[in-house]
């Protein structure tokens, strides 16, 4: 057993690097979510975009068209869920998990050729000055272009949600989408476009995998991201920060638990391997546990069907 | 333009219409698929659903591995649906299976080389209780602390994958296999095995498990007011509430047996069809049951319908695999895509399709 | 007349003011606020003192609005047919009709929620075609929603800005709120969450919502339905502001003494077409009644029988509210004997749900809170207690009280399974359970081709016919109905009354929680109130004037009213 290769400096740096494709798909989903919408094909369009990005990237030679492959990709996913559940009123949940079995088998079948391909690699964007600092900079602020982008991302959702109207739309209809058709909004086109805007930070999330967390492809890769990121936006409150520090704490949770894997301590690595998922288990029944019953945190028309009758 | 517009009841012929039109369309959509592949189309398909009934070359292989692949799914999903039924999603039963086997295998292992009349049942009870016990923690939970029970059953699936490669890897590893990992083979252990009952049928213990939870449920949801209690939360918890329903008992209730049923299956494919604990032992049925489950119209004789064809295409597509050079990620396309055009083509159970000039509404 | 003006809600706005909001509402049965309490609900009920300021029922001879041969059909129904009528710049004018005349879907045309199959509209001497509300809105169009268009996550401020095309900041749009509301008496403030509102302040948000947008034609959608009668003269007050500064209100309402006392003039609306148009003033409410109604009504009849023993008694119930937005019920001390009928008189969300879920057992309570027939039951569940012959019927037809995708075999079985034998060790015997259905549908004249038809499939009227009848069959010794006549047109209403009546003549007693006080004074022995989940004292209905009523019922929400 050796804890001494385990250094505080690199594990920040890696625990950004982790938690980024989590931070990314459940950031869409909180926006799906808070319109009222439960997509649970995260995982489905995490690992289409996965390989889509893969193939964009090294078809381009360009992670940025990768990205850019697997955000419209999950995107499309997304749509293909946003028809069924918006214009033919399907069951969300049913048709959330058709997406993910879709999406693993869609992408198995683009990957085939993949394994073992080297992606191009994507640059590390040092921020001038503040990658300087000494520890704190080799931390935070050496990172590649999608990490800020995250970040970015999350203040740009929270930003949206608290100060602006389309934030404030985006709400109302996921509280009650009756009244908000009452009022007149397009209940269904804002859904549509809140479910796309999921889909493509799904399919950057997976992107990131394949592109520059692994970097390579692997049948099934995403191995269950999508579902963490699903249980952070629950572990969250539907609160944009919050996804941040859930994000970042499994990330960490992970990071460490590979690193205890390295450090060889007497534990069997599949028991340091599910401890991520025991731990999210967990912190999901203290969240809620901590709520009570009476907690309305939720949006309201969550998961419920909307049909203008007239 | 098109409009939707609500029917005052669901509509009886759809509901038994829709099924058989999505896999219609899932066959015109799949040819497509394989002719994009570079694969003939008709041949694909012909190989994936006829050659393992009536070819005379492969049937004789293919008909008993029919229901060899239905019985699993068929059991984990006449189970699902119950809960499906009340809208407790457990969507976990792949780990539920897992644990059943486990648990089935490692009583099994524990009595080997010992030969006895109990040790079979003894194995049944103890896989029926490994997946009843990975199901009680979602239902614990949701009804202690009111955690999602979808997210919980889900992630669970993953622990049980590692706790699957820990056995196979360590206790249950086979002491006499120099270090390879996987257990003893059940199926070489008579006692503990579960054979062909039948010859040149492929029905085992699990299968008949399967038909007998077929005929169970359709009484209990047809017959029973516990079923009427399940159908009725369903579709509205207040109502459910009113009827003296006690929705914490029922959570309890519907996750506890779609896991002891899918540990059952579990316990059944370890001891019978693939032997022993091993890797990779777990195939995907208890994610591909979701999929009998809906298809089957969360009904028992439909999903006892749906589990066999859901079972052709696993059959077909690996015919399909060594005959054509299909993929085998095409078939686990072809069931997403089946899933998606019943639950698309669903709308018009519920509702008529207007088209009218004009306007917009 | 200038006594009312003196009286009535708004003059005396800044002494109730003095009172802090919530919990002490006995404040207003004594002191100057009584007389609020008392005015306020004379405002509705002595009506032919009141007189709009512009009441003289002439129409000026520039319409604002007018509709002519409007058509909108549904699949099997035409619910306009070729429906007309005019609106003036300050006028008040009312539409009036039973549940499905028509109403809903003219005034949804009006605000662009549904386009006309034919007919035109004009507005101001232009063709008006609205495609959106918020087309609607920018040709000055407001309307306040029957079911509210509101939310209840959000702030006051936020739900009025998203009534509006263009709000303006949010911190200004705060500021206007309150200028605004305190100008029309309506005070609120802006920033509570409207989940924690009541509904009469709900409403209020909808009407600054309309009024910030300075409407030429404001549109209320059945607005005194979810008030006190304090907040309908607060209301009413309001609405004759608005007329004198020339704004047009089309309202929409079943209740005539309402329209009499503040509409210029009125359409009557049946069966989607226009069979009458008058100044309501100059007409009898039993007039307008028939035409409403286009037949005799069917008076219900009782002859109060003497009381028998005690069959209810509830001591001290408390139930705290089960969500941020629910109401908890406090203290509630109550007895019910055999024969009478309990009339339980409140505005909508004090805690009429909690009660009745506390009374069937799907919410449990302390062992000795409830005690029926001497036995405590506060903690069994609905099956044990129907068992003993306490049964319920919810207010919530679709959803609660029935399942709206079952048929009505299986939602007979939904209540009846154990009183009527309908199960044995749990197996179902459906013939039975068929027979049953069929007995409530024949016994009610529950229209349905059938008890294999979906309970969604049936009117609401109907559904409740069935609903009610279910639990009668079943020979209950106390039943409990919440709103047993909402939304139901009035023939159905009355015979659902008598049902009532009549079970209780046979020695059942009767619970009726209602926000119809007509229909709880036609029927009820003895009647309390509850207000923010407490009980008044019951007392004996036959005379018990309409200032007993008011007092009983009011009390604090006027008081929430003026505490901005």
């Amino acid at each position: 057993m050796d804890l001494s290769s385990i250094d505080l400096v690199t594990l920040v740096a890696a625990l950004m690097v982790a938690s980024t494709p989590i931070l990314l798909a459940a950031i869409g989903e909180l926006v799906v979510e808070k319109s009222g919408v439960l997509n649970l094909g995260v995982e489905g369009m995490m690992i289409t975009g996965a390989i889509t990005g893969f193939m964009g990237a090294v078809a381009t030679g360009s992670p940025v068209f990768g990205f850019l492959f697997a955000a419209l990709s999950g995107a499309g996913m997304a749509f293909l869920f946003g028809f069924l559940t918006q214009y033919l009123l399907s069951n969300q949940v049913a048709t959330g998990l058709a997406l993910t079995l879709f999406g693993l088998g869609l992408s198995s079948m683009l990957g085939q050729g993949y394994q073992g391909v080297r992606p191009p690699s994507t640059p590390r964007l040092d921020i001038p000055v503040l990658s300087d600092i000494p520890v704190l900079g080799q931390m935070f602020f050496s990172h590649d272009l999608m990490v800020y982008l995250s970040l970015v991302l999350i203040v740009l959702v929270w930003a949206l949600l608290k100060f602006t109207r389309a934030g404030l739309i985006l709400r109302a209809v996921g509280e009650s989408h009756d009244a908000a058709h009452a009022l007149g909004f397009k209940v269904v086109r804002i859904r549509m476009l809140a479910i796309m805007f999921g889909g493509a930070c799904a399919g950057l999330g997976g992107a990131y995998l394949s592109l520059v967390r692994v970097p390579q492809w692997a049948d099934g890769m995403t191995a269950g991201a999508g579902w963490i990121a699903l249980a952070i936006v629950v572990f969250a409150s539907w609160k944009p920060v919050w996804i941040l520090v859930g994000a970042y704490l499994f990330g960490g949770m992970t990071v460490l638990q590979l690193k205890l894997q390295v450090a060889n301590i007497p534990v069997p690595v599949e028991y340091l391997s599910m401890a991520p998922f025991v731990i999210t288990i967990l912190v999901m029944v203290v969240v809620s546990a901590l709520r009570g019953p009476g907690f309305v945190g939720a949006p309201a028309a969550l998961t419920k069907v909307f049909h203008a009758s007239n | 333009m098109i409009r939707l517009e609500k029917r005052p009841q669901p509509s009886k012929l759809w509901i038994a219409l829709t099924p058989v039109l999505a896999v219609i369309a899932t066959m015109i959509a799949g040819g497509i698929l394989f002719a994009m592949l570079g694969k003939p189309p008709v041949e694909a398909i012909r190989t994936i659903f006829w050659d393992p009934l009536f070819s005379e070359q492969f049937a004789a292989y293919s008909r008993p591995q029919l229901l060899i692949k239905a019985g699993p799914l068929i059991l984990i999903a006449i189970g699902l649906s119950l809960g499906f039924r009340a809208g407790i999603w457990n969507i976990g039963a792949e780990g539920q299976y897992i644990m059943g086997a486990i648990f089935g295998a490692a009583v099994g292992l524990a009595f080997y080389p010992m030969e006895a009349f109990y040790i079979f049942p003894l194995m049944v009870i103890a896989g029926a209780f490994g997946g009843w016990l990975w199901a009680m923690i979602p239902a614990l939970l949701r009804t202690k602390f009111n955690t999602n029970e979808i997210l919980v059953s889900l992630l669970l699936v993953y622990v049980a994958e590692f706790l699957l490669q820990s056995m196979a890897l360590g206790a249950l590893r086979n002491p006499d296999n120099s270090g390879f990992p996987g257990s003893r083979n059940l199926s070489q252990y008579a006692s503990a095995s579960n054979p062909e009952l039948f010859t040149g049928t492929g029905i085992h213990w699990g299968v008949l498990t399967a038909f007998i939870a077929v005929i169970g449920a359709y009484i209990l949801l047809s017959r029973h007011i516990l079923g009427f209690q399940i159908r009725l939360t369903g579709q509205s918890e207040r109502a459910a509430r009113f009827a003296s329903v006690n929705p914490k008992r029922l959570v309890i209730f519907c996750l506890g047996i779609s896991g002891l049923l899918a540990g059952l299956a579990g316990m059944f494919e370890v001891s019978g069809p693939s032997g022993q604990i091993s890797i990779d032992f777990n195939a995907g049925y208890g994610f591909t049951a979701i999929i009998v489950a809906f298809l089957g119209r969360l009904n028992p004789v439909g999903i006892l319908l749906a589990g066999i064809l859901m079972a052709l295409t696993y059959v077909g597509g690996e015919l399909a695999q060594i005959m054509l050079g299909l993929p085998a990620a095409a078939i686990q396309i072809f069931q997403g895509m089946l899933l998606f055009f019943l639950l698309a083509l669903d709308v018009l159970s519920n509702f008529r399709i207007r088209f009218r000039k004009g306007g917009i509404a | 007349m200038p006594v009312l003006q003196l009286l009535s809600g708004k003059s005396l706005l800044p002494r109730v003011k003095t009172c802090p909001g919530g919990t002490n509402w006995q404040k207003v049965l004594t002191g100057q606020s009584q007389i609020s309490v008392v005015c306020g609900w004379l405002a509705v009920w002595s009506l032919k003192e009141i007189q709009n300021p512009q009441g003289d029922g002439t129409v000026t001879a520039t319409s604002l609005l007018s509709v002519k041969g409007l058509t909108k059909a549904y699949p099997g129904v035409v619910a306009n047919d070729q429906v007309g009528f005019e609106i003036a710049p300050g006028e008040v004018h009312a539409l009036l009709g039973e549940n499905g005349a028509g109403k809903s879907t003219l005034v949804k045309m009006i605000y662009g929620l549904v386009r006309p199959d034919s007919g035109s509209m004009v507005m101001n001497g232009a063709p008006f075609e609205p495609g959106t509300p918020s087309a609607a809105r920018g040709d000055g169009v407001a309307m306040v929603f029957q079911h509210f268009s509101l939310f209840d996550a959000l702030n006051v401020a936020e739900n009025v800005a998203l009534g509006m095309d263009q709000p303006p900041k949010m911190r200004e749009l705060s500021r206007r709120i309150r200028e605004v509301s305190e100008n029309y008496g309506l005070p609120l403030d802006p920033d509570r969450m409207v989940g924690d509102l009541s509904a009469g302040e709900r409403q209020r948000v909808e009407i600054i919502r309309c009024l910030l947008q300075d409407p030429k034609l404001l549109i209320m959608d059945e607005p005194t339905s979810v008030l006190t009668p304090q907040e309908v003269a607060i209301l009413f007050e309001t609405l004759n502001k608005l007329s004198e500064e020339g704004t047009a209100i089309l309202y929409i309402s079943h209740k005539l003494e309402e329209i009499r006392t503040i509409c210029d003039s009125a359409t009557i609306l049946r069966l989607g077409k226009v069979v009458g148009q008058c100044n309501p003033r100059e007409e009898s409410a039993r007039s307008m009644a028939e035409m409403m109604v286009g037949q005799e009504l069917l008076i219900p009849t009782r002859t109060p029988g003497e009381p028998g023993e005690v069959l209810l008694e509830l001591n001290d119930l408390s139930v705290p509210a089960d969500n941020q937005f629910g109401t908890s019920l406090r203290n509630i001390s109550l007895t019910v004997r055999a024969g009478e009928i309990l009339g339980i008189g409140g505005v909508a969300g004090n805690g009429q749900d909690e009660l009745v879920l506390a009374l069937s057992g799907e919410v449990r309570t302390e062992l000795n809170d409830i005690i029926f027939k001497g036995i405590p039951v506060g903690t069994l569940p609905p099956n044990p207690r129907r068992a003993l012959g306490l049964l319920t019927a919810p207010e919530e037809r679709l959803g609660h009280a029935a399942a709206p995708d079952m048929s009505l075999t299986e939602n007979a079985l939904l209540t009846a399974a154990i009183r009527q034998g309908l199960a044995r060790n749990g197996f179902l015997n459906w013939p039975k359970i068929r027979k049953y259905a069929s007995e409530v549908i024949e016994t009610f004249d529950v229209r349905t081709p059938g008890p294999e038809n979906a309970a969604r499939s049936l009117s609401g009227g109907n559904l409740q016919k069935f609903v009610i009848g279910r639990e009668v069959l079943q020979d209950p010794d106390l039943l409990v109905v919440n709103q047993p006549t909402w939304g139901v047109d009035a023939s159905a209403a009355a015979s659902i009354r008598q049902a009532l009546m009549d079970l209780a003549a046979k020695g059942a007693a009767v619970i009726c929680i209602s926000q119809d006080l007509d229909e709880l004074m036609e029927i009820s022995d003895r009647f309390a109130a509850l207000n923010e989940g407490r009980l008044t004292p019951p007392r004996p209905a036959r005379g018990l004037s309409v200032e007993d009523i008011g007092l009983m019922m009011g009390g604090a929400h006027d008081m929430e009213a003026a505490h901005v």
